[in-house]
């Protein structure tokens, strides 16, 4: 047990002073959520204002909390608001955890979060469902804090599920369109299935330590066994694939662009998808402990983020590109974070400026498509940056800070994470570490294709749009806050992020270094984006055809084809799961009941008799519960006189 | 005796409330509806009291009552409860009223008598009050078959298409399984005449018989299989959608709510203590029943065209996660089995209340005959979605915690079931997610746009009906503590006639 000695136990400070008031933060929105579905119309007026001062008193808020908790020396503060579900040896208590891990997490949501909702405003300005869309923006916003505060296991799923709802709810916002219900229906269930798996995980942990408690379960990892320890970690991973659009799970991501815009940065950019990470930093006593489950939380990273960055190549849908292109940073943040070590702060550094640029980049989207009569195909823009300079110029800062162009934020965050792949031990730093570089190159390729192609080159626009324009103010100004978070917060969280995270996330803080220097790594990462950028700079700067053009490799027909993901779920699951419902269905009616009918009708000595039971005579069931009766009687007088 | 007689209070409110509405003439149909009205929440205030009253720490029954009834064959009138008994009780007292106010015009229309219904309603909360709070095996089965009478009636002159088969149905499995169990009931009562001399049917002396084994086994089937059939499980359960389909919402709701709880509420409470060794023998057959109900229960709703039959066979995946939270024989299974029982009541009685207001605006249950109601009738989609939610227990949803604690606590002791029966949770997020799509989303069906019920949201009436539903099942969500301490020591008492006891989790890993 010398690891045991050498581990630090876990414990953390119950919340004093103005940190024991830190529920706010889930109240506050979740109150205002509740307000707006419940005045129903009467708050149709002012409803959008309510939901956003919710969320901007939440990041006020969020602010005195981080600096309060700097102040501290423990740099944790737990709160226990009132026992949950008692029963014996199982205690769960409402329970909430504020930490530096936390603290960043709650700037990024309500920081983020408000100014998605502000520039809501002006996007859904038109929209009758506009109080109920801010409810359930809302509504998502108190369960990413719930989740992101819960301080067992237990609090973190009762949020991961509630950011699943609030996710459907607004993915099927426009609920009379079919593609929106169906994209709703196939988030919810894929997360479902993820959602299987964290379940299952904390069923484990009971069983195994008796208890859901973070500071319990991570101090009981040394005693588990090796297997144990694996089988929760994959479970876990499970939940996070589901949550975070990786692969296996990863189909229901790009589907999810049904909801209207802001959505789409909000919880599909910039917060919810990124659960998942935070779900293994959180582990990350689990994880380190466990180098299999660390060698496939990397290799799901790894292949996700290349198969993102391949479809991103092939799609024309403006918000699908970005789709994909989510779901690959996403793959390097679980790259990073199944690296361990240092590399915990790298992959939630990359996910905080990716809440940056990505919530701007679907923002300009969302800007592009109010202009151009919601068009939201890339061979139908063109030249717009002379009529939307404002998004041209926000989206392109947001674009180059996630091609990792230094000195922007991706540079700061991305450029490590493939130093530190390089640096893995042995055969699979090269292996990991050539893909997310290549990963670097394509994502350079398909952005620069989509800023090039809607700003870019000649109009290639459908024939109703005569004048598109730039968006109002409410979206603009979040928009330009936004690319300013592109440009700078890279360069700013790269001071001092890595220490500050330390007390949650381990006391490891420097990469090592692999057979390749972090100058070396530097130098091939920014050539690879250049070569990209510049190839499809070339390739499309003249435009590119109106309607897609017949494929003529094989890997453009299958990214085009999501890699043929969807198809192989409809033939695996949902084709057999359809034949086994009809055929149990037929089964349930022709089976059993049939049989059950028919032992009926040859009791009853057949089928005519059984009519006319079933026709009705009442004083025939009476009778039988009375011969029912005159049995009892007998039998016990029997009884009676026969001892 | 000094305190109050509650229970047969309770018990005998009802059944005065049943008679006096039934005395009152045809003509006066409105003020029928009145009198049960207020009848039932008086009820539902003496239990509020008795709730009160009653102390989680103190002895595991209370307020017991016993009256002779035929003493020589040791026949009683028993009563008490102890905390199961006591939530169901709670559950019978909120629903019943609520189904009285949701009921208000399915007897109209002048063809059967308004106030024979309401009598019929009151008359079946005094059989369901009695069953659960008899304290005594014979008592028991007389209120266990009594209360056949009012539902057979109540589906089989109110209900809709096919109601004469559905009753007919309905009454024959049950009798089936009654007479089974009466059979049991006498060798149970022979036992005790063998083993003291003076055969009983107090349920705290048998309790504290030693029942040979073979025996045993043979008096556990007798219960077993009429509990099987009236909860119901897999294979027993084509009555239920039969039922179901055709019984009024209201009574569907009471039915599977309610009147089906009695046969989960019966295996805890007589087959489980009663025969330890054959509740241990046959767990693990009664393990994969429910396991089996949990997924076939849901594959079956998710193939189903008709609203009401769907739910139907949504609960036929519940009942198998109460199984399999009771066969798990822990303290967290068994609590979460009886919190379930007392939840699903709530969310399903919402349910069918709620396919109930639709059905009865669009004259069909069939879920084709809808397409995106939710554009014609906000206010109600909302709360059938809320409802959906409840029943694939989502948290925050009062059946999210019944679920976890039965899967966790199977867990403990047996992973392949708890593992397979976790997958259930993905199929239920499909049937609700299925059955919301097809009616409520997607493009406004243009039949559906035409029918004049349609055009009117959620009334005041139906409002009141619906709000204390939605309140209790998200207090209950974030809250169910209060009801965890009533149950849990009855729960412990119950597994500890097993010798089976969960022991400490770190014990059992049995790791490093």
């Amino acid at each position: 047990m010398s690891v045991n000695l050498a581990q630090e136990t876990v414990s953390y400070a119950p919340a004093e002073g103005a940190l024991s008031s830190f529920w706010l933060l889930i109240a506050l929105p979740l109150v205002s959520a509740a307000l707006l579905l419940l005045l129903g119309r009467r708050a149709d007026r002012w409803g959008h204002f309510l939901g956003c001062l919710s969320v901007g008193v939440a990041f006020v808020l969020g602010l005195v909390y981080f600096f309060t908790l700097r102040g501290l020396e423990e740099s944790s503060a737990e709160l226990t608001l009132f026992s949950f579900m008692p029963v014996s040896e199982l205690q769960v208590d409402v329970n909430l955890l504020y930490d530096p891990l936390s603290s960043v997490f709650v700037l990024l949501i309500t920081g983020v979060g408000f100014l998605i909702h502000v520039y809501s405003i002006g996007y859904m300005a038109h929209d009758p469902g506009r109080r109920r869309f801010f409810a359930y923006l809302n509504l998502f916003v108190a369960a990413m804090l719930l989740l992101v505060l819960g301080g067992n296991y237990v609090m973190t799923f009762i949020g991961w599920e509630g950011v699943g709802l609030a996710s459907y709810l607004l993915i099927a916002f426009w609920y009379d369109r079919p593609a929106a219900a169906t994209a709703g229906k196939k988030a919810f269930l894929m997360n479902r299935v993820g959602d299987v798996g964290f379940l299952l995980a904390i069923f484990l942990m009971f069983a195994t330590l008796g208890s859901v408690d973070f500071e319990d379960v991570f101090n009981g990892v040394p005693t588990l066994s090796e297997g144990t320890v694996l089988a929760i970690g994959l479970l876990l991973l499970l939940g996070a694939c589901g949550k975070s659009g990786q692969f296996p799970l990863q189909a229901w991501l790009p589907d999810a662009m049904e909801g209207p815009t802001p959505v789409s940065a909000l919880i599909h950019a910039a917060t919810m998808v990124t659960a998942g990470v935070y779900l293994i930093a959180r582990s990350h006593e689990i994880f380190s402990a466990n180098e299999t489950a660390q060698t496939v939380v990397v290799s799901v990273g790894a292949i996700t983020l290349l198969i993102g960055c391949i479809i991103g190549c092939a799609k024309d849908d403006i918000k699908r590109v970005l789709a994909y292109s989510t779901v690959s940073q996403i793959g390097y943040m679980f790259l990073a974070v199944g690296l361990g070590g240092a590399a915990y702060a790298l992959g939630i550094m990359h996910l905080l400026t990716h809440g940056f640029f990505k919530a701007g980049l679907f923002l300009g989207a969302g800007s592009v498509m109010h202009g151009m009569n919601d068009q939201t195909n890339i061979r139908r823009f063109g030249g717009l940056f002379r009529y939307m300079p404002i998004t041209a110029v926000t989206f392109g800062l947001g674009y180059l800070a996630i091609i990792g162009i230094p000195p922007l934020a991706g540079y700061f965050s991305k450029d490590p994470i493939i130093a530190a792949a390089f640096a893995r031990h042995g055969w699979t730093g090269w292996l990991f570490g050539g893909i997310a570089l290549l990963g670097a190159g394509l994502t350079a390729f398909y952005m620069t294709r989509l800023f090039v192609l809607t700003f870019l080159g000649p109009k290639r626009w459908t024939e109703d749009i005569t004048h598109p324009h730039e968006s109002p103010a409410t979206m603009t100004v979040p928009m330009i806050l936004l690319a300013i978070g592109s440009v700078a917060s890279g360069f700013l969280l790269s001071l001092g992020l890595v220490d500050y995270l330390t007390p949650s996330l381990g006391p490891e803080t420097e990469v090592e270094h692999g057979p390749l220097s972090h100058l070396t790594v530097t130098l091939l990462t920014v050539g690879v984006s250049v070569i990209g950028a510049a190839l499809a700079y070339l390739l499309f700067r003249r435009g590119t055809a109106l309607e897609e053009q017949p494929a003529r490799s094989p890997l453009v027909r299958a990214a085009r084809a999501n890699l043929y993901a969807d198809t192989f779920n409809e033939t695996v699951f949902e084709l057999p799961g359809r034949l086994l419902t009809r055929a149990l269905v037929y089964f349930d009616n022709r089976g059993i009941d049939g049989l059950v009918n028919g032992l009926a009708a040859g009791i009853g000595g057949g089928s005519s008799r059984l009519r006319r039971l079933q026709t009705g005579f009442v004083r025939s069931y009476a009778l039988t519960i009375l011969s029912g009766a005159l049995v009892v009687t007998a039998a016990l007088m029997a009884v009676t006189f026969g001892s | 005796m000094d305190e109050f007689p509650y229970l047969s209070v309770l018990t005998l409110l009802p059944l005065a409330g049943a008679v006096v509405v039934a005395l009152l003439p045809r003509s006066r149909p409105e003020l029928s509806k009145v009198v049960a009205l207020v009848w039932s929440l008086a009820v539902l205030a003496l239990t509020v009291v008795a709730w009160i009253a009653f102390d989680p720490n103190g002895e595991r029954f209370q307020f017991r009552e016993s009256y002779d009834w035929i003493p020589a064959w040791g026949v009683n009138f028993t009563f008490e409860v102890d905390g199961i008994a006591l939530v169901m009780l709670a559950l019978i007292a909120v629903l019943v009223p609520v189904v009285i106010l949701a009921s208000w015009h399915d007897a109209d229309g002048g063809r059967r008598s308004v106030p024979t219904f309401f009598a019929l309603l009151l008359a079946l909360e005094c059989t369901m009050i009695g069953v659960f709070a008899a304290g005594d095996v014979f008592l028991f089965y007389v209120f266990f078959e009594a209360m056949l009478v009012p539902m057979y009636f109540l589906i089989g002159s109110y209900g809709g298409a096919r109601r004469q088969y559905a009753a007919v149905k309905f009454f024959l499995y049950s009798l089936f399984g009654g007479l089974l169990m009466l059979a049991a009931v006498i060798g149970l009562w022979v036992v005790s005449a063998e083993e003291l001399g003076q055969g009983t049917f107090d349920w705290q002396t048998l309790a504290s018989l030693n029942i040979d084994d073979t025996v045993g086994r043979w008096l556990f089937l007798g219960f077993f299989i009429a509990f099987a059939i009236k909860a119901p499980f897999f294979p027993f359960h084509t009555w239920l959608p039969d039922a179901g389909g055709a019984a009024p919402a209201g009574t569907a709701a009471l039915l599977v709510g309610v009147l089906d709880k009695v046969g989960t509420f019966g295996i805890l409470r007589y087959c489980l203590p009663l025969f330890p060794e054959a509740s241990d023998y046959f767990a693990p057959l009664a393990l994969t029943l429910a396991l089996i109900g949990v997924l076939y229960g849901a594959l079956l709703a998710v193939g189903q065209n008709d609203l009401k039959r769907l739910v139907a066979y949504t609960s036929i995946a519940h009942f198998g996660f109460i199984g399999i939270g009771i066969f798990a024989f822990t303290t967290q299974a068994g609590t979460g089995a009886v919190l379930y029982m007392v939840n699903h009541g709530l969310a399903t009685g919402l349910l069918f209340l709620v396919v109930g207001m639709l059905v009865t605006r669009r004259g069909s249950a069939l879920i084709s005959d809808f397409g995106g109601a939710g554009k014609l009738v906000p206010l109600l989609s909302g709360v059938f979605f809320i409802a959906g939610l409840a029943s694939l227990a989502l948290p925050g949803t009062n059946a999210f915690v019944s679920e976890f604690l039965v899967l966790l606590g199977t867990f403990d002791v047996n992973r392949p079931v708890a593992v397979l029966a976790t997958l259930g949770i993905v199929l239920a997020a499909g049937y609700v997610l299925w059955m919301y799509q097809r009616a409520m989303q997607g493009r406004l069906n243009p039949a559906l746009e035409k029918a004049e019920g349609m055009k009117r949201d959620m009334s005041r009436r139906e409002m009141v009906v619906v709000a204390p539903l939605v309140a209790l099942i998200l207090l209950l969500g974030v809250y169910p503590k209060p009801v965890l301490d009533v149950i849990n020591p009855a729960v412990e008492d119950t597994l500890s006639h097993i010798e089976n006891l969960d022991q400490a989790p770190t014990a059992a890993s049995g790791e490093e």
